[in-house]
């Protein structure tokens, strides 16, 4: 006999409400377990959970308590990171004078100097400089939230919207680790029951920075938004933004499973039950070395061995001439009319494309983009970090484009090949590409436009 | 290499699988404490006496019912691959719950040690577990451990040890169901022997093709049944 006859076999013994007789008679029997096995000896129940949630969920301050959390850590994240930046930047520069010398020491051609020195070096250890700091604070205080257990509290909040635009509650928690990664976000919506609001988290999960995006946006948004102001009003200017950047990919998150919800993927919100755990004091020493030592490193490594490889793809383009146009200018000058359609330039888009296979690489090839073709001055600080884009004609508004399309680009090749192999689909992968590539193109392109129509710059 | 375990570690969420994974192996995993944030398998290992044990730190799912991919991923790796215990963690303060998962497990596998974490905690709110009668109800070791503080881990460590060489068997209470139920799967589980044999229990098996577990039988077929059987 075949296991299918079997099963047909099964079927028509089966009763519809078996299943429901099988788990009524597991709770019987944890019941009575329970019962025989456990006594009470004071009956206080948790009240301070009750309390603190119904201040933390309620629908008038849920929302606000969550925005100014989300503010309170980026405005730690910016302020503290300022001063260690500028310290691991000067090191680095007192490092690159010595590696210099060793290089006339040993009479190296310029070539490998350039290369080694100022293409992967420089780029690498300003990314470093740039980006560990805000890390080594964000992620340990992110980490102390999820501890506490204030982070399910966001899901509950949370739910109510997603199940006004056709998505599941879950999708929230799927979200908050998209924070962190978005390719193991991709892999965590397997906690989502139903295909159709699992393909929706997957979709739209690109839309909130992960890792790799977090440097690039703390960066544009400290050395361009808050040029004006000084001192602590200038952190709270750049927070200002970083927020409002990520409520932005919140509500395109929103609009794109809606409109998915209404299309492609129609159906009806699945029920679920969201269970919150009791407040628990979070082991805080643990969690700050675990996650700043950890998480920070694992990016920084990622960082470094990609941008790496890349790094001298494009010092070698940015050398090799053909005529007397290098190939790195080739492709900058071909990328360069949309690049300024979308308030970009061709730099910007190249260092994109190049950045596919990790987002924490987009930022130091632009770097070596700029630094290959504009004037090599000493560079040991964060001003002139600015000074190289201003050279380049940046403005602020260049500076929100960039990190517009940073937010709502295509994902990075890791999270699409998790997609393909979460969803074995090729066009469900390719719409995962396509998307936000579009939504990554017409954004900038009105802003840049009303911008320019109204002769804001 | 007679002396390397697997040890598969199953829990609701919210249980402290992970934090107990963590504080076992030593590895520095980042956990969250919210419904199924461990969503692949984590593996890490620990030597205790002259073995080594490997633990595998599933997902944490409220059932085995194959509602979910989460769900899919623990059964399996329970029922398929084998591992040389399973230990079900359960939260102390909300016991009732939880035996549910422990019920199912037992169901599933022999080797199964129930861990009832966060017991300190459970202590504080004056709630007090008697692990000797569930030990003696259920028929499988029930220890009680705070993961977080690390207390009770030389007794559960001492009793896998003791499942591993032998010395303590395992003899789980199988759950009787009411009769209209028994005949049914009384009529099903010699057939289901015919084909499974000994490799998974035929009576577990029998409840899920009752219960039309579709998603169990394409697992069934694609790992125990050799090709041109079905």
């Amino acid at each position: 006999m075949s296991i299918q006859e079997l099963y047909t076999e099964a079927q028509a013994l089966s009763s519809s409400k078996l299943r429901d007789d099988i788990v009524e008679h597991l709770y019987d029997r944890s019941h009575t377990l329970c019962r025989e096995g456990i006594s009470y000896t004071k009956s206080n129940r948790d009240t301070r959970t009750e309390k603190l949630d119904a201040i933390f969920t309620s629908p008038i301050f849920g929302f606000p308590i969550m925005i100014v959390m989300l503010g309170v850590l980026f405005y730690i994240t910016i302020a503290g990171a300022n001063i260690p930046s500028s310290m691991l930047a000067e090191l680095f520069g007192v490092i690159e004078g010595y590696i210099t010398s060793f290089f006339t020491f040993l009479h190296a051609p310029d070539w490998l100097h350039g290369v080694l020195v100022l293409g992967l070096y420089r780029g690498t250890s300003w990314v470093i400089s740039v980006m560990l700091p805000p890390m080594a604070i964000f992620f340990p205080t992110f980490a102390l939230l999820e501890n506490y257990g204030y982070l399910p509290r966001v899901a509950f909040n949370m739910d109510r919207l997603f199940k006004r635009v056709g998505a599941h509650g879950k999708q929230s928690l799927t979200m908050a680790m998209g924070f962190g990664c978005n390719a193991a976000a991709v892999i965590s919506t397997r906690i989502i029951e139903s295909p159709r609001e699992r393909m929706l988290a997957i979709l739209t999960n690109n839309f909130v920075p992960c890792n790799g995006r977090w440097g690039t946006l703390i960066l544009l948004a400290s050395l361009f938004m808050a040029a004006n102001f000084s001192g602590g009003i200038k952190s709270l200017v750049t927070t200002g933004v970083i927020v409002g950047i990520v409520l932005f990919g919140i509500i395109v998150t929103f609009f794109v499973s809606w409109a998915l919800s209404k299309t492609a993927l129609k159906g009806v919100p699945t029920h679920y039950t969201l269970e919150l755990p009791p407040y628990r004091k979070p082991k805080i020493f643990d969690t700050v070395i675990r996650s700043s030592l950890t998480k920070s490193w694992s990016v920084l490594v990622r960082a470094v061995k990609v941008a790496a490889p890349a790094a001298i793809l494009t010092w070698v383009c940015a050398n090799i001439y053909i005529g007397d146009t290098s190939i790195l200018m080739y492709a900058v000058e071909f990328l360069d009319p949309f690049g300024k359609l979308l308030g970009l330039d061709g730099y910007i888009m190249m260092a994109f494309i190049l950045g596919l296979p990790a987002n924490e690489i987009v930022l130091p090839i632009l770097l070596m983009g700029y630094l290959s073709t504009g004037s090599l001055t000493e560079v040991d600080s964060l001003v002139d970090l600015k000074q190289i884009f201003l050279d380049h004609g940046w403005t602020w508004l260049t500076a929100l484009n960039m990190m517009l399309f940073s937010l709502l680009h295509y994902p990075c090749g890791t999270t699409l090949l998790n997609i393909y192999k979460e969803t074995k689909s090729k066009k469900w992968t390719f719409l995962a590409f396509l998307i936000p590539t579009i939504i990554a193109i017409i954004v900038p392109l009105i802003i840049t436009q009303t911008v320019r129509m109204f002769g804001l710059i | 290499m007679g002396n390397e375990y697997r040890i598969a570690l199953a829990g609701n969420p919210n249980t402290g699988k992970s934090t107990l994974f963590n504080a076992l192996t030593g590895l520095r995993q980042h956990t969250g404490n919210w419904a199924g944030k461990t969503v692949s398998l984590a593996k890490g290992s620990l030597s205790f006496k002259d073995k080594t044990f490997h633990l595998i730190d599933l997902p944490g799912t409220y059932s085995l019912f194959s509602n979910s991919t989460d769900e899919e991923v623990a059964r399996n790796y329970i029922v398929f691959e084998k591992p040389d215990v399973t230990l079900v963690v359960l939260d102390a303060t909300s016991l009732e719950r939880n035996f549910n998962l422990a019920l199912q497990v037992l169901e599933m596998t022999k080797n199964v040690v129930i861990c009832i974490n966060l017991i300190d905690v459970a202590e504080q709110q004056g709630i007090h577990i008697n692990e000797r009668l569930l030990t003696n109800r259920l028929g499988v070791p029930v220890i009680k451990i705070s993961a977080r503080n690390k207390k009770g881990f030389p007794m559960l460590l001492d009793t896998i040890d003791r499942i591993v060489s032998g010395a303590i068997e395992c003899q789980p209470a199988r759950l009787t169901y009411p009769e209209e139920i028994e005949e049914k799967i009384n009529k099903i589980e010699p057939k289901v022997r015919e084909l499974v044999g000994n490799q998974i229990s035929s009576r577990w098996v029998s409840l899920r093709l009752l219960d039309g577990d579709e998603s169990l039988l394409n697992e069934i077929s694609k790992r125990l049944i050799p090709e041109g059987v079905c």
